[in-house]
């Protein structure tokens, strides 16, 4: 059995990988929709989803059963692979981005084969990444056309013109990073921001305004506020996944929670130096504390909510889910090499919920953009912008060599 | 057989399956759809080679881009299904022997070969991404500057067909 495992662990050890980070993925997915509603409806000053368990906790849970139970018609005349095509392919190509993305700095072996925390460590990836994102468009157009519905077409067509206009900055804007670096993967990238002054030498200092170029561009990409004209329903009903019910809307949603999973890593791990902290390294002794000093306070503070919860399910559940949290914490400071492992994916982890927390607060605060505001912005100020980032920062690269 | 070999034929099939009914569609997305295939196929039989930077370009610019416009301009036009036709004498007698002058070239190409075609040389060094843009800021330096005045070129001969009408 040993030997078999060891023989075959490079096949082994990357499915089980894919298996654990696709089931991670999925319920991160699912609970992004609870605080994307609970965020905007607290900042609407309401209250949001609070039925489905205590504060609305186990409302994905209710939405997956609702989606999986629902009649799904065929609309007539549509064209059926295209139409069947277009959500898996949406959501296939989500999945596969985070592929290449490093989570950890460690390397670990498993059945003596050396591995690290991320699927694959590939030395171009993110070209393998900006690859996966070109593709990423003709989900959104062929369910546009295949729904043989005028609105469909419309949040298709305009999907597909925004996401040409907008790849160009996406991918000119971490050029800058790419220059300073040297390297095209990610793993090098990361390693070539770490130094022992902690944040002062992220690429977001000397790459500010590549930083809000990609920021923007992503956003347009993923197709989300205020870039959302593909499904906007005040004037397509719902865009490019009108005619779309059941499983195969679900998946559109998914694929879209993924990619805004995707794009907040990337900039994390492009701009925000990844998985380092941003204290510099002589403070290690005392910012290594810091997931428990968090998660302690927090899990103490779900007891003490839950334990005058309104309802009896509610007063079981919460103060159970604090004293896991409380536990967890309280076995970061007692097992130190557990604490140290966790170090680089708590900062990786805090800095991508930031980004999509980020996300959450711009769909609460900001319209929608026209259409053609959203293209002369894109081509006549954005992509100009990004041009000049890259001039820029090869003349310093230059200046500092001679 | 090895790994190698079952994917470099996989990947052949599919792109040759691809191809053929890129034509053989009658729907202008499904042949996009076709081609689409193909050039992620032949992505796959470049990174086989070893050639990652050239195989990720590929689905960058041709997956992506190009075709994101091909399929936008016929999602635009909203074009129908293609009627058939009966063969045009053109095609009867000048496309028939020029297809198969093609194939006996190519056919003589291998058979002159002797049946052992030298295989491309995977490797990670030679095609690495710093190496092919050292040689092409170096020694290609001239055909390079050369192909991107000719894509200006295409840029400006844009503009004026656009401005014309105004």
């Amino acid at each position: 059995m040993t030997d078999f495992l060891t023989q075959y662990a490079y096949l082994i050890v990357p499915i089980i990988k894919i298996a654990i980070l696709v089931f991670i993925v999925l319920t991160v997915d699912a609970y992004l929709t609870w605080i994307e509603r609970k965020v905007i409806a607290h900042i609407q000053a309401r209250w949001g989803p609070h039925r489905v368990g205590p504060h609305g906790l186990l409302q994905p849970l209710a939405d997956g059963v609702k989606f999986i139970f629902k009649e799904d018609p065929l609309p007539a005349n549509v064209d059926k692979v295209a139409y069947f095509l277009a959500p898996f392919l949406t959501l296939m190509l989500a999945i596969t981005s985070l592929a290449v993305i490093p989570f950890g700095p460690q390397k670990f072996t498993v059945f003596g084969y050396e591995t690290h925390v991320g699927i694959a460590d590939v030395n171009i990836s993110l070209l393998v990444l900006f690859a996966i994102t070109a593709l990423g468009v003709y989900g959104v157009a062929l369910a546009g056309w295949a729904s043989n519905n005028k609105y469909s077409l419309l949040g298709g067509l305009r999907s597909s013109a925004q996401m040409i206009s907008y790849e160009l900055t996406l991918t000119l804007s971490v050029v800058g990073v790419l220059l300073l670096a040297g390297d095209f993967s990610l793993r090098g990238i990361v390693e070539q921001q770490s130094s022992a002054q902690g944040l002062l030498t992220w690429n977001v200092f000397p790459q500010v305004i590549g930083f809000l170029c990609f920021y923007i561009a992503a956003i347009a990409e993923t197709n989300r506020v205020p870039f959302d004209l593909p499904e906007a329903e005040s004037e397509l009903v719902a865009g490019f996944h009108t005619e779309y019910a059941s499983m195969k809307f679900a998946m559109f949603f998914i694929a879209e929670y993924t990619s805004m999973i995707t794009v907040s890593c990337l900039a994390t791990l492009l701009f925000f130096g990844g998985w380092l902290s941003p204290f510099p390294a002589s403070w290690w002794p005392f910012t290594q504390y810091l997931p428990s000093l968090m998660l302690i306070p927090f899990g103490l503070w779900v007891i003490y909510d839950g334990i005058r919860y309104e309802n009896l399910f509610g007063r079981i559940m919460l103060p159970g889910v604090g004293t896991a949290l409380t536990a967890v914490g309280a076995a970061l400071i007692a097992f130190p090499a557990l604490n140290g492992a966790i170090q680089g994916p708590f900062w990786f982890l805090a800095k991508v919920f930031t980004f999509l927390f980020v996300y959450i607060w711009m769909r609460g605060t900001l319209p929608r953009f026209r259409y053609d505001q959203l293209m002369s912005f894109g081509w006549k100020f954005l992509l100009p912008v990004s041009i000049a980032n890259v001039v820029l920062t090869s003349i310093v690269i230059l200046w500092r060599m001679y | 057989m090895t790994a190698s070999l079952v994917i470099f034929l996989v990947l052949a099939l599919l792109a040759i399956f691809a191809a053929v009914s890129l034509i053989v569609q009658r729907h202008p997305i499904h042949s996009a759809l076709s081609l689409i295939v193909v050039m992620v196929a032949l992505a796959g039989l470049y990174l086989l080679m070893g050639a990652e930077f050239v195989a990720a370009v590929q689905i960058i610019v041709y997956g992506g881009a190009i075709m994101v416009l091909f399929v936008f301009v016929i999602m635009l036009l909203n074009a129908e299904e293609e009627e058939r036709t009966n063969f045009s004498k053109l095609a009867t007698y000048a496309g028939v022997p020029l297809a198969l002058a093609v194939a006996g070239f190519i056919a003589a190409a291998i058979a002159k070969s002797g049946g052992s075609l030298p295989a491309a040389e995977p490797s990670g060094t030679l095609t690495s991404t710093k190496t092919l843009s050292n040689l092409l800021f170096s020694d290609f330096v001239y055909p390079f500057e050369l192909t991107s005045f000719l894509i200006l070129v295409a840029i400006l001969g844009a503009i004026v067909l656009a401005q014309r009408e105004n």
